[in-house]
């Protein structure tokens, strides 16, 4: 059994919403799981499914071997949950919820102090330890929930955008946190809207709508992508945007301070040679460039393309 | 894998689970001192303003007398009205005028006039008065008091008269043979004190977690539904029995309540008594969707206790309907409890009915709160 989590034809409607639309995913084991989509395209419904929070309309989970929603007790036990709000006692202090959580999740009692005091340690916490959590600044805050969420160190640490609100540094940080708890055997999936942060993932799923659109390693998506990225530079920008809108070949453009990012379709062999003679006459100057997550991002979620990656 | 017992059912792990939602409901009462302050603040101030103000037995009015008599049956006629601690003579007049005057001022509410010819009158076949009583009308329940004096049955000297007794039936009261209103009163209060603040702890006690979100946490944990709310109800326990013993302590402090039953079976009345109404609070707390609306839940079941249980009127001259709504609550049957225990001095076997009546509730309503506890969130 290599993988952590198995979902498949995973749905799930509000009335006459979807929320989560089919969706197949499997997580293999040990590896940082990214779940990259935007706002409201049902990122925290599908994590919440797979901690038996919500029942699927449709579809079959299984989470360490085990069926979701049939077997969420025994999962609980070896899953972390990070919640998108700060879900831990404002009133109660750092170490209190800490100690309320170690209990709850069956920290044996010898085991407790000195696990609390390491993660203390570990994720900065330990100058703040008497402090309220409502006093906590937002990186604490995200700080101190992911250490209750590992206090029981699980197999399976499910984040739902655990970066919100915290500034780049305290980012770092925190996946550098993530990946060596990816290191010593743990299973990370975690949701986001943040490129820089997509791209570090080992493994990728984009969902749009409820669909998952692309899948793959950042590697992988970034290849599908080879030869189809331009950067356009001319003195008449918005000129050069509205010759490229008349062409079908050209899939997008985004200007960049005095240039263009354009990608053209996949099937076109000579990108380069469609946008000269597309551009004939405006004076501009066209480099290929590689691709980023962005673009990816950019590609599978167009809702008028549907370009599919696969 | 396997380094968990996934399936075991541990009851120390389920102990310790329960132990760290009691814990935790502690910090939050601690933390919030405005709670904590209730907790002592209802029971003292209800009972200041219902055992002292609210307090229809009329007792030591002020009045004046004006006796133009002045032989030995019109101060017997005084004394004996006296001695009915409904009036304090505190004034003297000459003329019922002067009485009026006497009122009218304020310096008492009641006066009293013996005319000059009130022993002849006494022993007259016609049923003219003998005295009059002149009463401040504008306080209704003290004019309604004062009132029942008219009928006062005197006999002077022991002598048997030739005039028809007005009022030949003496009433003997048991228990309360001062017709003191508190000793009535402050059982009752015990009752309504724990209804109000129990149940209004309870019924945020979920709906809390909800609103600040911290149930979707919550829920993700192993926590079992029976262990979140049994954690939940025990630090209330303790609460609750704390303001039973303020209450009792001010009770007997400022009103002389007696005891005349053990204390240790008022205790154990009050302890069922609290967990009807905190796992009834409890089941109000998983059907509302906010506080405010718990609040509102609270209060409809507040009312109906107050008015129905037989704390503000008897419950023997309530219609049949009221009645069978009033054998639902629980504070019907803990005032029987209460009152007969602690006023009449019953032992907890004569009351069982009521306290099997008060465990079931209890048990049902945990039972209930249980089950549609979801942990989940659709």
């Amino acid at each position: 059994m290599s993988d952590a989590i198995i979902v498949s034809g995973l749905t799930k409607q509000f009335g006459k919403f979807t929320a989560v639309d089919s969706v197949d995913m499997r997580i293999p084991k040990q590896t940082v799981y990214g779940f990259l989509g935007p706002n409201g395209s049902g990122k925290t419904t599908a994590i919440r499914m797979m901690c038996g929070l919500l029942q699927p309309t449709n579809g079959t989970i299984e989470v360490l071997g085990m069926k979701i929603p049939e077997q969420t007790n025994q999962v609980r036990r070896l899953v972390g949950y990070m919640t998108q709000k700060f879900s831990l006692y404002s009133d109660l202090s750092v170490l209190q919820n800490m100690y309320f959580m170690a209990r709850i999740m069956g920290v044996p009692f010898r085991k407790r102090t000195e696990r609390i005091n390491h993660l203390l340690q570990r994720f900065n916490l330990a100058s703040f330890a008497h402090r309220r959590a409502a006093a906590l600044s937002g990186g604490q805050k995200r700080r101190l929930a992911l250490a209750t969420a590992v206090i029981h160190e699980p197999q399976l640490l499910l984040l739902d955008e655990p970066t919100s609100e915290v500034d780049p540094n305290t980012r770092r940080e925190f996946w550098d946190e993530l990946f060596l708890m990816c290191d010593s055997g743990a299973t990370i999936l975690v949701t986001t809207h943040l490129m820089d942060e997509a791209e570090r993932c080992h493994h990728l799923a984009i969902i749009d709508e409820g669909r998952k659109v692309a899948d793959g390693t950042p590697e992988s998506l970034k290849a599908s992508l080879h030869n189809c990225l331009f950067l356009v530079e001319g003195d008449n920008i918005q000129a050069i945007r509205k010759e490229l809108k008349t062409s079908p070949e050209i899939l997008a453009s985004t200007q960049i301070g005095m240039s263009l990012r354009v990608i053209v379709g996949r099937n076109i062999t000579d990108g380069h040679a469609l946008l000269e003679s597309l551009l004939a006459g405006l004076g501009v100057h066209i480099s290929q460039v590689s691709p980023t997550i962005e673009d990816i991002f950019v590609m599978a979620t167009k809702a008028n393309g549907g370009i599919s990656l696969d | 894998m396997g380094e968990f017992p996934l399936t075991e059912f541990s009851l120390t792990a389920s102990l310790i689970r329960i132990w760290a939602v009691c814990l935790k409901e502690i910090l939050h009462l601690v933390h919030d001192r405005l709670t904590f302050g209730m907790v002592v603040m209802i029971p003292l101030l209800q009972l200041i303003l219902f055992g002292y103000t609210i307090n229809t037995d009329v007792r030591h009015v002020p009045a004046a007398v004006a006796d133009q008599l002045g032989n030995s049956f019109s101060r017997q006629l005084t004394l004996d009205i006296e001695a009915t601690q409904v009036l304090d003579f505190v004034e003297t007049a000459d003329t019922p005028q002067q009485l009026e005057n006497l009122i009218q001022s304020g310096k008492v509410s009641v006066g009293l006039y013996v005319p000059p010819d009130a022993e002849q009158r006494y022993y007259e076949e016609n049923d003219r008065p003998i005295a009059q009583l002149l009463v401040d009308g504008s306080d209704t329940t003290l004019a309604g008091a004062v009132q029942q004096l008219g009928n006062f049955p005197f006999l002077p000297g022991g002598v048997i008269s030739n005039r028809d007794l007005v009022q030949p039936i003496s009433v003997r009261l048991l228990y309360n043979p001062e017709k003191r209103a508190a000793m009535f009163t402050v059982p009752g209060l015990l009752g309504v004190i724990l209804t109000m603040t129990m149940i209004m702890f309870t019924s945020i006690a979920i709906v809390r977690e909800r609103e600040r979100g911290n149930i979707e946490l919550l829920i993700t944990t192993p926590i079992r539904n029976l262990e979140l709310m049994v954690g939940k109800i025990l630090p209330y326990i303790g609460i609750g029995l704390i303001q039973v013993t303020v209450i009792i302590a001010l009770g007997i402090i400022l009103f002389d309540v007696p005891m005349s039953g053990r204390l240790l079976d008022v205790y154990a009345a009050c302890l069922i008594f609290i967990c009807a109404n905190l796992t009834l609070g409890l089941m109000i707390s998983t059907v509302v969707k906010n506080q405010l609306a718990a609040m509102q839940m609270s209060f409809f079941i507040l009312l109906p206790s107050i008015l129905l249980s037989g704390f503000m009127f008897p419950f023997v001259a309530m219609p049949e309907a009221a009645r069978r709504i009033a054998e639902l609550l629980p504070l019907t049957h803990f005032l029987r409890v209460v009152r007969g225990v602690m006023i009449r001095g019953d032992n907890l076997a004569s009351v069982s009915y009521e306290l099997l009546f008060l465990t079931g509730f209890a048990l049902l309503f945990l039972i209930i709160s249980a089950v549609r506890f979801s942990k989940r969130l659709d």
